[in-house]
């Protein structure tokens, strides 16, 4: 094992993180709306701690799923740019993207956080869909989170453009806010040797041995979950990794 | 007619015109533009006598002959280990440069160095296109790391973080009772038996980092390594 | 037709609201953010650091790599299709030969320097936003320059020549010359020069006099900011 992640491990369980934090705490977090008004339908920017996400909101019209002819829908991007982190490179999306993607996906989509039916403007022929993009713009670790509560910012900052003559007219936007109706959230647990810590930095990510991203709403329900890492979890570790995502969650909503 | 046009210890950017005329001469990071010397980086005017130089605030480390640094074995060959030294390029380091022992071709190289390993090694040739790059891992002080953080800084600082004569680091090791290896690539490992003292190390180093250009600066460490005791 | 009055009230000399901060994207070498408007550009350089593949090393020099790329929410209607364009390669060449002139990419052979541009909200003149944002990341990187670049895009609007196009102006629809230009203040020499439109040379000279103008108050923003950066925080 190499030494930065022996002693990260020793130095866990002496009770002491990288950064000096309680093992259950979250770097200062900061939540902006509106950052990109003249050209986004809503967008946000989160930072925690020095990792930071900017979201935008782009509202598309097209022909609804045949199985689904009365309801809109969701699609949710993430590209991880190489202007956040020396290791990533410009080209196809990298599977780490593509998780981050649909991780942040279903949270939202299994907590049904947008109304779909309020997206539906003509039933059988047209519909709204919500088309969310996902940047991080540095890198300092726990990317999970900071997507997660970007992308619902921006969805709640998000309103309905104008349509004039069937032709939807970027830059004016109408008054009504998107149908949100929960706030799912996304809180991932890391597990590094015996210890238990959230938003972990780089090189505590990098010395993890699990994670277990859980989405959770506003009345302790999970909706989603997913877990990562190289190393496996205990029934026990599962339902320890479950209490602490109902409680940080809960604290991560008060900076909606 | 030489006139300086800034002073000295000023911060100036590329492109910043330092002086006119032809006595004053121009030092490291600083070019001839006709009769003006002008800088090229964004750092700190040092003026002495008629040599005008800059101190660089920011940018990647660019390896040196007999500098000494930190790297990390990325992988072994039959020759020899390739280290990573935080540079485009991987260094080598040669069996006959691993150590004062004889090391047999068919040795385990493992043994000596292994994959992950991080040590404090010097650099003895550096080739004209950057690419190939010796390191010996004889001479005093060098050796393999044992468990320990590895921290960041901009390269340019690490002369204020070791100090004159090492007194710098020196102060920060008696107070934290850490152990600390600064590499001129500006990595940085501190190990210590207190992690609440361990990362006051950190932070006094981090601090040198952003206040290095600010005067004064012994005494405000001190001052913070003081204070943090309290 | 004749454009008298500008859509935004600005004089014809005039540019808009600009801002500039270094060290944004604190993982980086070097970065920047430059604001223009509503044109807000992110830059990002890394570097020198290993250029793969290994056969485009050149043993002589280092390589400067310019990647421009508009984020799916920063277009002016539609959402941006993620990916290059042929546009943004081209962007993304003339931003690289933009800065080139005043690096010495003879100090670092077999190297690459990688500058990133994200385009976050846009309103006209991003390439000209990308180099000034790029040009700050490079000192910020300590890459060594004998200049900072500046650019601004100039138009021509009937009869007049316009400091600083906002999307507006370049969909006039009497017809307009676009015209970007980039520039190392100190010695007047032009690095970045397109035009699209309709131009006669006396209408190109002035807009190249008005182009430094501008080129000159951004200039003074990018060092402000250069210098913030180290002001006793």
């Amino acid at each position: 094992m190499d030494i930065i992640k022996q002693h990260v491990l020793t130095n866990l369980s002496k009770g002491m993180r990288e950064d000096g934090r309680q093992f259950m705490e979250y770097r200062p977090i900061l939540v902006e709306y509106g950052i990109s008004p003249k050209s986004s339908e809503g967008s946000a920017r989160v930072k925690i701690g020095g990792t930071e996400v900017v979201v935008g909101v782009k509202m598309e019209i097209m022909e609804p799923y045949s199985d689904k002819p009365d309801e809109g829908s969701l699609m949710i991007n993430a590209e991880l740019l190489p202007l956040s982190n020396p290791d990533f490179e410009s080209g196809p999306p990298a599977i780490e993207s593509i998780e981050l993607a649909r991780v942040v996906d279903r949270g939202l989509r299994e907590g049904k956080a947008v109304d779909f039916k309020k997206l539906c403007i003509k039933v059988g022929e047209k519909m709204w869909v919500v088309v969310v993009d996902i940047y991080p713009l540095n890198d300092e670790g726990n990317l999970f989170d900071a997507a997660s509560l970007g992308a619902l910012a921006a969805i709640k900052d998000a309103k309905f453009p104008i349509i004039e003559n069937d032709h939807i007219q970027y830059g004016k936007l109408s008054d009504k806010k998107l149908p949100v109706q929960h706030l799912p959230l996304e809180c991932t647990v890391w597990k590094i040797g015996d210890s238990f810590i959230v938003d972990p930095g780089k090189t505590e990510e990098a010395s993890g041995e699990a994670r277990l991203t859980i989405a959770v709403l506003e009345d302790g329900t999970i909706c989603a979950l997913q877990k990562g890492g190289d190393k496996g979890l205990s029934f026990q570790d599962i339902e320890k990794m479950v209490e602490i995502a109902i409680e940080k969650t809960a604290e991560l909503r008060g900076h909606l | 007619m030489t006139t300086l046009l800034v002073e000295d210890k000023t911060i100036v950017v590329p492109g910043e015109e330092l002086a006119e005329g032809m006595e004053y001469l121009p030092g490291s990071d600083v070019i001839r533009d006709g009769d003006k010397l002008i800088s090229t980086k964004v750092g700190m005017v040092s003026i002495q006598n008629h040599l005008v130089k800059i101190i660089p605030l920011a940018g990647k480390y660019m390896p040196k002959k007999n500098d000494i640094v930190l790297g990390k074995v990325v992988s072994m060959g039959f020759s020899g280990w390739r280290v990573d030294i935080d540079w485009a390029f991987e260094a080598n380091l040669a069996l006959r440069d691993a150590s004062s022992d004889f090391i047999e071709k068919t040795a385990d190289l493992a043994q000596y160095y292994d994959y992950e390993d991080w040590i404090v090694c010097q650099i003895t040739s550096v080739s004209a296109s950057g690419k190939l790059i010796d390191l010996s891992m004889k001479g005093p002080g060098l050796r393999k790391l044992g468990p320990g953080r590895m921290i960041h800084v901009t390269p340019s600082k690490v002369p204020r973080i070791i100090g004159k004569l090492g007194s710098m680091i020196s102060m920060i090791k008696e107070a934290t009772g850490t152990k600390i290896s600064v590499g001129q690539n500006g990595l940085v490992w501190i190990s210590g038996e207190d992690p609440q003292k361990e990362l006051l190390a950190v932070h006094a180093v981090k601090k040198i980092e952003t206040e290095s250009h600010i005067s004064g600066l012994t005494d405000r460490i001190k001052a913070f390594l003081e204070g943090a005791a309290q | 037709m004749n454009y008298k009055e500008r859509y935004d009230g600005r004089k014809v000399d005039e540019l808009r609201p600009i801002e500039a901060k270094v060290g944004v994207i604190p993982r980086a070498t070097g970065s920047a953010l430059f604001k223009i408007g509503k044109t807000h550009a992110l830059a990002a350089v890394y570097g020198p650091r290993e250029l793969y593949p290994q056969f485009l090393q050149d043993p002589q020099k280092g390589i400067l790599r310019c990647n421009y790329n508009m984020l799916a929410f920063s277009g002016a209607g539609e959402r941006v299709r993620p990916g290059p364009s042929r546009r943004s390669r081209e962007i993304s060449f003339v931003m690289e030969k933009a800065l080139l002139p005043v690096i010495d990419m003879e100090a670092f052979p077999s190297t690459v320097i990688d500058v990133f541009v994200e385009l976050v909200q846009t309103d006209a003149g991003t390439r000209c936003a990308g180099i000034t944002a790029a040009a700050m990341a490079l000192a910020d990187a300590g890459i060594p320059m004998k200049d900072l670049i500046s650019a601004v895009a100039v138009g021509r609007m009937g009869g007049n020549i316009v400091l600083d196009v906002t999307k507006e102006e370049e969909d006039y629809e009497g017809g307009m010359a676009d015209i970007p230009v980039a520039m190392s203040t100190r010695t007047g020499e032009v690095t970045l020069l397109q035009d699209d439109g309709d131009l006669t040379k006396e209408e190109l000279m002035k807009a190249l006099h008005l182009a430094k103008k501008g080129c000159e108050q951004i200039k003074k923003v990018q060092i402000q900011a250069l210098k913030n950066r180290y002001k006793g925080e």
